[in-house]
């Protein structure tokens, strides 16, 4: 009875913060909240993670094992906090995209970086070789 | 459109299309095009986008120098190994340095979900345990260069190899450095405002960071400190275990 009596009493408020609360994007309404429980499996897996890389080291892995290894575990450790720490997993695919596709143009680079740093050490060591 | 015939009413971002058609429709509406994101979000978004490309240039000349030298590179492992109880553990520093910036985060995750639950105080109390943490990695890392200065490691020169190890660890770890350091001070005033309450007394509102009922900047500030491990995750990997 009182419900309907403020609806009545107050009907143009209660429309004005409707569309208001509509306008508004949907992570102000409800925030990027979710079980503490997902993080606390995150950080433990991080922690599992960062002791596998670690062990990489210890115990003197070598080889492209090594590499493959040290580059599996980064991998999915900034996986794991992009994705659940910094909430990307629940982000719209627009600004997923526009934030993880500018990056990828950082392959290219590095690509041409390797091309020239080999180029610079072939150059060295034929020039040092031959007292140029 | 299927979505205007939607019976519930659901918050405006998931009325929206969603996948691949999403991207289109939200980049080619009006107004604005991350519908799950506010223009604080998106600005530290895109910051951290720019701020990848920093520490890439960083890691990309690393890759460069040391793929180009014939002198051989100093073994890190070796380097960064701190004598415990007689016997040299590799890298062992390094390791604590990563699990100290991991624990650093875990806090600052759960921080933020205490911010939307609008438990204040709790958010507070962890964003300052964040802080500690990571204070405690800048305190590490100050001891480690230290350490490896008074061993002669310059940024020209240094007696374990290549010459350009200096300038790389210097460059690398020294920016890092100083986002942490900065991180630490960020984190020190939104906590004292989240403690003080300015996000839910209106008349204690500061400066542009003050919105009421908005515990989103923890959620903002949570960005940069994630990012910040994120990019030592990067640097483990790739400058002390490679």
């Amino acid at each position: 009875m009182t419900a309907t009596t403020e609806s009545v009493a107050a009907p143009a408020a209660h429309v004005a913060d409707h569309a208001a609360e509509l306008a508004k994007p949907a992570v102000q309404a409800h925030g990027q909240q979710h079980p503490i429980r997902i993080y606390l499996i995150v950080w433990v897996l991080l922690f599992v993670l960062s002791a596998c890389s670690y062990a990489v080291d210890y115990f003197d892995i070598h080889g492209l094992m090594r590499w493959f290894l040290i580059i599996t575990f980064m991998m999915l450790k900034a996986g794991f906090i992009v994705a659940i720490f910094m909430h990307m997993a629940w982000e719209r695919l627009a600004l997923v995209f526009a934030i993880l596709l500018p990056p990828l143009a950082l392959m290219v680079f590095m690509a041409m970086m390797a091309f020239e740093g080999g180029y610079t050490n072939l150059s060295r060591l034929v020039h040092f070789a031959t007292g140029g | 459109m299927t979505t205007d015939i939607a019976p519930a009413p659901k918050p405006l971002a998931y009325q929206r299309p969603s996948g691949i058609e999403g991207i289109f429709a939200d980049w080619g509406s009006d107004q604005r095009s991350f519908k799950s994101a506010s223009w604080g979000k998106a600005m530290m978004w895109i910051f951290l986008v720019s701020d990848t490309f920093v520490f890439s240039c960083f890691l990309i000349s690393y890759m460069t120098v040391r793929m180009s030298t014939t002198v051989e590179w100093p073994h890190p492992s070796e380097i960064f190994a701190l004598e415990m109880g007689g016997k040299k553990i590799p890298l062992i520093l390094i390791a604590i340095m990563t699990f100290d910036l991991i624990t650093s985060s875990g806090t600052m995750a759960m921080a933020v979900n205490y911010g939307y639950a609008k438990k204040r105080k709790a958010a507070a109390l962890l964003m300052i345990a964040t802080a500690f943490f990571g204070a405690t990695f800048v305190g590490m890392q100050a001891f480690e260069w230290t350490k490896l200065i008074l061993e002669g490691v310059r940024p020209w020169a240094n007696p374990f190899g290549a010459a350009q190890f200096g300038s790389c660890f210097f460059m690398i770890t020294g920016f890092h450095g100083f986002h942490v350091s900065m991180g630490v001070l960020f984190l020190l005033l939104i906590a004292s405002k989240v403690w003080r309450g300015d996000y839910d007394y209106p008349e204690k509102r500061g400066f542009f960071t003050g919105r009421k009922g908005r515990y989103e900047i923890i959620e903002i500030m949570g960005l940069y400190w994630h990012f910040v491990d994120l990019v030592w995750v990067f640097i483990f990997a790739l400058f002390y275990l490679w």
